[in-house]
């Protein structure tokens, strides 16, 4: 007879970075179940539309959470933007779309270094690190913030990128694109990371819709689905397939991502070869009138800003529905049945943002 | 300073910040930065920690999570305040669920603002948080004379 | 493809068999959302399909103290965001499975989005 017994896990653990905690109903050493409880980093931000007007919410929008603060931007101008009817100049298209999928390449080295910790493997870790710094170096260069960009404004961007700057984005690139082979080969090869993630935590394509996943999660199931194919900012004249994998397992969900920074990496290429010259914002007039619902890609998945205003300078309700939340669900079937020890693991593999979350 | 007359570890909480202070903290560990030059290094353990690290501002959900935490570390121990999340509360000071900045629920010996406070300034901020622990280190001796 | 999302009012009476067949069309629950309006809120239910890349947002406007039933029995994983709803709202949604009582965020004030009087 097994025996049953309840581990909490978090909300400090060394795992995370952020608070999360996660009871743990197990049978001797395998997780049967696991009841998840947020809120510890809950401030309350769509609230502060009624504070902030629809163009100061902008910086608020950015820092709901530090990892994926562009894309937050991005949706959120886009959202309003779409309200208003707003067209906002191609270069300022094209600008968005560049920073945009640099930080997808920071989130993703975030994540891989994270997911090398917590196998407590080292040297991959800083390694995966060391690369990030080119990107964030480019970021500091041309919008002088590491993390927190504050580029996006609703009409277009504030900052413009002049020619020096797409020639050292196409070099740091090209340099993170040499380094990552070995990164890669370990990643996809070597015994130890296999042996972690290969048939751990499957996810099958039904449970995947079902439980509503979303992003790399989601497309490691099998299902090909990718929010930037919508064509929002500079997507639409940019080729791209949605990347997927079929096994459903931790090995799909690092595999899928992998891939997805090469991906970017070709984007940021294409991007810059097609970049007009031109005006980089509109003036904005008048206020938001009308509802609409946004659908981007963030790194972690497909993020829904849902922006409502009747005609006053304050938005009336500012939602975003981030990926992390469609992902829990899904992390809680993955758990069953996996071994205790696993669990940070699984828990990374959903590149959890629990800021996001929470908001 | 010309020399470091200990190698502190770090402890790092996340009280509600939006992760942007959070990767920097982690970012000093890592090749660039490499806090650990200065024999330094991070650790999960309250028990074992000289220095405690607090990103983003405190809620009533965190408030207990930080004085544990505080009250676990043995003496002399310091508190660096990371962003201006942590100093003040920031841009975050008017949402419902913000009671502000660490000071409201412990005592802070190092501020370090920013939005996000960059690798460069916390690594200042460390090394100012060793020279306080140095000087409760020689008042504790003191008092036990 | 078309980036809005097609938004379809319905009644309380429409709203169960709506999500039943949205499950059994195979699309994908995406977001929950409440927003208060003067004497009561207005939920939308937003499902995507993931091979067109369609959206469609039903929307339910109800009275305030009107019971939602909720939708967990059909897709579990709105758990989150109607306990979310709940909490923060006041939306009264029946049969939430697991019901966090009110207690997700834990949060010191009372349905901070409810329109005060």
């Amino acid at each position: 007879m097994a025996k049953r017994s309840i581990v909490p896990f978090g909300p400090q653990h060394p795992v995370l970075p952020e608070p999360v905690h996660l009871d743990l109903i197990l049978e001797d050493e395998t997780v049967v179940g696991a009841v998840p409880s947020i809120g510890f980093i809950h401030r309350g931000l769509e609230k502060l539309v009624e504070k902030r007007d629809f163009k100061q919410y902008v910086y608020i929008a950015e820092r709901v959470c530090g990892i994926c603060s562009c894309g937050h931007g991005l949706g959120y101008c886009e959202a309003v933007e779409q309200v208003m009817g707003i067209e906002v100049p191609d270069r300022a298209r094209y600008l968005r779309t560049i920073w945009v999928e640099m930080s997808r390449v920071h989130s993703h080295l975030l994540w891989l270094g994270l997911l090398a910790d917590a196998m407590g493997f080292e040297s991959l870790y800083m390694e995966s690190w060391r690369l990030r710094e080119k990107i964030l170096d480019m970021f500091d260069e041309t919008t002088g913030g590491r993390i927190i960009h504050s580029v996006n404004c609703v009409g277009g961007v504030q900052k413009d990128m002049d020619s020096t700057m797409l020639q050292h984005i196409l070099q740091a690139i090209d340099d993170i694109r040499g380094e990552m082979k070995p990164v890669v080969e370990t990643f996809m090869q070597d015994y130890t990371v296999q042996s972690r993630l290969k048939g751990s935590g499957i996810l099958t394509k039904e449970d995947a819709t079902a439980l509503g996943a979303a992003g790399p999660v989601l497309r490691a199931s099998g299902i090909s689905y990718d929010a930037r194919r919508l064509g929002y900012a500079a997507y639409g004249d940019l080729t791209m397939e949605p990347i997927t994998a079929a096994e459903g397992d931790s090995y799909a969900r690092c595999k899928v991502r992998l891939k997805e920074l090469f991906q970017s990496f070709d984007l940021i290429r294409e991007a810059i070869g097609k970049i007009p010259d031109g005006p980089i914002s509109v003036p904005v007039k008048g206020n938001p009138s009308g509802e609409f619902f946004m659908r981007i890609e963030q790194p972690r998945g497909e993020a829904i800003y849902y922006v409502k205003g009747s005609g006053t300078k304050y938005l009336d309700r500012f939602r975003m529905r981030t990926p992390t939340t469609s992902n829990i669900p899904a992390l809680v079937e993955m758990l069953k049945g996996c071994q205790l020890a696993d669990v940070p693991l699984l828990i990374l593999t959903i590149d959890p943002c629990v800021s996001c979350t929470e908001r | 300073m010309n020399k470091v007359s200990k190698s502190p570890w770090l402890l790092h909480y996340d009280a509600s910040s939006c992760n942007g202070c959070d990767i920097e903290v982690l970012d000093c560990l890592t090749p660039k930065y490499d806090i650990e030059r200065f024999g330094i290094i991070n650790t999960g353990d309250p028990f074992q920690a000289d220095i405690l690290l607090i990103t983003g501002g405190v809620n009533s959900q965190t408030e207990r999570v930080v004085k544990q935490l505080y009250s676990q570390m043995p003496e002399p121990k310091v508190v660096v305040a990371v962003g201006i999340c942590a100093c003040t509360g920031g841009i975050f000071k008017e949402c419902y669920n913000i009671k502000g900045g660490i000071d409201t629920v412990i005592p802070v010996d190092v501020y370090v603002p920013g939005c996000a406070a960059r690798p460069e300034s916390i690594i200042d901020g460390v090394m100012k948080a060793l020279k306080v622990l140095d000087e409760k280190q020689k008042a504790m001796k003191e008092d036990r004379r | 493809m078309d980036y809005k999302s097609e938004i379809r009012k319905i009644t309380t009476a429409e709203f169960f068999p709506a999500v039943v067949r949205m499950k059994a069309e195979n699309w994908r629950l995406s977001q929950i959302c409440a927003v208060s309006v003067e004497h009561g809120y207005e939920m939308s239910y937003s499902f995507c399909l993931d091979k067109e890349y369609r959206m469609v947002t039903l929307r339910l406007e109800i009275g305030e103290d009107e019971i939602v039933a909720s939708i967990t029995q059909i897709y579990p994983c709105a758990f989150i965001q109607e306990n979310e709803a709940a909490e923060l709202f006041g939306v009264k949604i029946e049969h939430i499975d697991p019901d966090y009582g009110d207690r997700l965020y834990r949060i010191d004030e009372a349905t901070p989005f409810k329109k005060k009087e």
